[in-house]
């Protein structure tokens, strides 16, 4: 039988830390020791990160006996998703194409980890260069769901949601460009949350689609992800999509309960066909949503369905934009200035040979996606039609907010699946990120909350949406839920 | 190799994608794909542009297009300078190098 933990949180861990009462460097050795006995059965890490770490935390133990100030994550255990670069320290994207390459400079979000206390254990698994839904196309294995390890844990961030799941660590950073910290998130039975768009730098995020990218935390508790998104969050001039306001304090607004928020449950991802709901949302995962609403009405929100159209627009729409971005992004891997060089005659060939063998299948798949989208011809019927959808659920999503403090779907249409039972076809996989995707084409933040199980006992999660900048509020709601999931 | 016509009938008209898009397009975008995977991607891609193409369906009036969900504009930083990484540990990543350069096999020549 499989050795099961459960972390502490990060916020009582950074509390022990600070007082004394326990020290990184114990904390760090229980992570790893966790991390390590899990590792075998889930591949949730390309790289493990168990010298550094204790070296880290010692440096930690050393400043608090040295009286010096230590920030608000001091000594807790972080993953960091193998798509942001840490200097010195192999960066893959789950790629053959960048394997074996160290960025020479870190990404803001690995630097804001650090300097706020927190000890990298590792970088973890995703679905190369962030493309798809299960982690199964990462160049090195799939990893597998801690609660059971014939599924997956959801994608892109695998990895990330998969260590957390497991109990080993107790927060780690993933990326969302559909859905890929929420679904997850869901899958594995943690918390997930993409901010909006702007509030947490890019700066030293391998680019998948720049417009939709926006980095996150993966937490056991609501409380977590709100003090490591307070950390990670801000403006960061080195992003040139950073929001530049000050980041909204999310810790204050926690207990402030639900009492008189207008929350709208969106009838096209309701699961109820009566309601016009898209196919494919399962009856156990529509259920849990449902009661999630009825938990929320019980703590004081008022629950109405709303129907918003457009948000059925969003999953062709983002398979036209995302793809469109990719291919422009992935230019630039060419086995000139870093990552693999396959041998061709002249520089062109060398080009094509390095990208062709260096690439997965489901890269390739979008880049060529993206590509044809942008073929001049196609350019306005395809690419430029999806920006204006982009625009038009954006007008419809707000003028919803304006009757609405907040909405509410499900994360995932089901539960985990079966490994290999989506690989074959990529428009069943793209599927999986039904829910998730209108929140990246508006900007609007979103985060997926533990919310029960599903028929088959594994984890489902709700997915509580925001208007832009609204964490505060989208935070409120998230901790009622987790309150009333615990009784 | 599978009869064209066959394949181009298969994807719905307002979405048709042929063996030679993928092909030419895989020129495009630097990649050398062998004949099966033109074949599936054929197939695939075509699956994905089909359910594009309801959105072509849609009349969108004048709606601008949005390329970015917070409208920032020209964001500069101010004009200082700032240390840039240092050259030896970027040239270090580099597959092959040549007097602090990037080498890469001749541009023109054999079949280029």
């Amino acid at each position: 039988m499989t050795e099961s933990f459960q972390t502490p949180s990060a916020t009582s861990i950074a509390a022990g830390v600070r007082d004394g009462s326990q020290s990184a460097a114990d904390v760090i050795d229980a992570a790893i020791g966790a991390v390590e006995a899990r590792e075998g059965e889930l591949n949730a890490y390309n790289l493990v990160l168990a010298d550094d770490a204790r070296t880290a935390a010692a440096a930690i133990d050393q400043k608090i006996a040295a009286g010096e100030t230590v920030g608000p994550l001091a000594g807790v255990p972080v993953a960091i998703k193998d798509n942001m670069c840490t200097t010195g320290v192999a960066t893959t994207c789950s790629s053959k194409i960048l394997e074996g390459w160290v960025p020479p400079y870190s990404a803001t979000v690995v630097e804001r980890l650090a300097a706020a206390g927190a000890v990298m254990v590792g970088k973890t698994n995703l679905d190369e260069f962030a493309m798809g839904s299960s982690t199964e196309n990462s160049a090195f294995g799939p990893s597998k769901n801690p609660h059971d390890i014939t599924k997956v844990p959801g994608g892109s961030s695998g990895g990330s949601a998969a260590t957390v799941g497991a109990g080993a660590v107790p927060v780690s950073l993933g990326s969302d460009t559909g859905g890929s910290i929420r679904q997850p998130a869901s899958l594995c039975g943690v918390v997930g949350v993409k901010p909006t768009y702007g509030m947490v730098s890019r700066y030293g995020l391998i680019a998948f689609a720049s417009s939709l990218d926006q980095i996150g935390p993966f937490t056991t508790t609501v409380a977590d992800a709100a003090l490591v998104l307070e950390v990670i969050g801000g403006h960061d001039p080195r992003d040139s999509t950073s929001i530049p306001e000050p980041m909204p304090n999310l810790t204050e607004a926690l207990g402030k309960g639900v009492d008189g928020l207008r929350i709208g449950i969106i009838s096209e991802l309701s699961g109820d066909p009566s309601l016009g709901s898209v196919e494919g949302i399962a009856p156990d995962v529509a259920a849990r949503a449902a009661a999630a609403a009825a938990a929320l009405e019980a703590a004081g929100a008022s629950i109405e369905h709303v129907s918003i159209p457009s948000s059925v627009h969003g999953l062709p729409a983002y398979y036209l934009i995302a793809p469109a971005e990719a291919s422009s992004n992935l230019a630039r891997y060419d086995g000139v200035r870093y990552g693999l060089r396959s041998d061709g005659p002249n520089a062109l060939a060398m080009n094509a040979a390095s990208r062709t063998e260096g690439f997965g299948e489901e890269v390739k798949r979008r880049i060529m996606l993206g590509t044809y989208a942008l073929t001049s011809g196609y350019y306005d019927a395809y690419y430029g039609q999806a920006q204006k959808v982009r625009t038009l659920m954006i007008d419809e999503f707000n003028a919803h907010y304006q009757n609405f403090d907040l909405l509410l779907s499900p994360t995932s249409p089901t539960t985990a699946f079966e490994l290999d039972a989506k690989t074959a076809d990529p428009m069943t996989m793209y599927v999986n990120d039904v829910c998730t995707i209108p929140s990246n084409l508006t900007g609007q933040p979103a985060m997926s909350v533990p919310f029960g199980v599903g028929d088959d006992g594994m984890p489902v999660g709700v997915q509580v949406l925001a208007p832009m900048m609204g964490e505060a509020t989208m935070f409120r709601a998230a901790a009622v839920l987790e309150e009333a999931a615990r009784v | 190799m599978p009869d064209m016509s066959e394949s181009e009938s298969s994807a719905a008209p307002s979405g048709a994608l042929s063996r030679d898009d993928v092909a030419h397009v895989a020129k495009l975008a630097l990649l050398d794909l062998s004949d099966a995977e033109i074949d599936r991607f054929t197939g695939q891609l075509g699956a994905v542009l089909e359910s594009a193409a309801k959105l072509a369906a849609l009349d969108l009036g004048d709606l601008a297009p949005t390329h970015h969900p917070f409208g920032l504009t020209n964001v500069t930083r101010p004009d200082e300078i700032v240390p840039s990484l240092d050259r030896d540990i970027v040239l270090a990543q580099a597959p092959d190098i040549e007097d602090n350069r990037f080498k890469t096999p001749p541009a023109l020549g054999e079949d280029s």
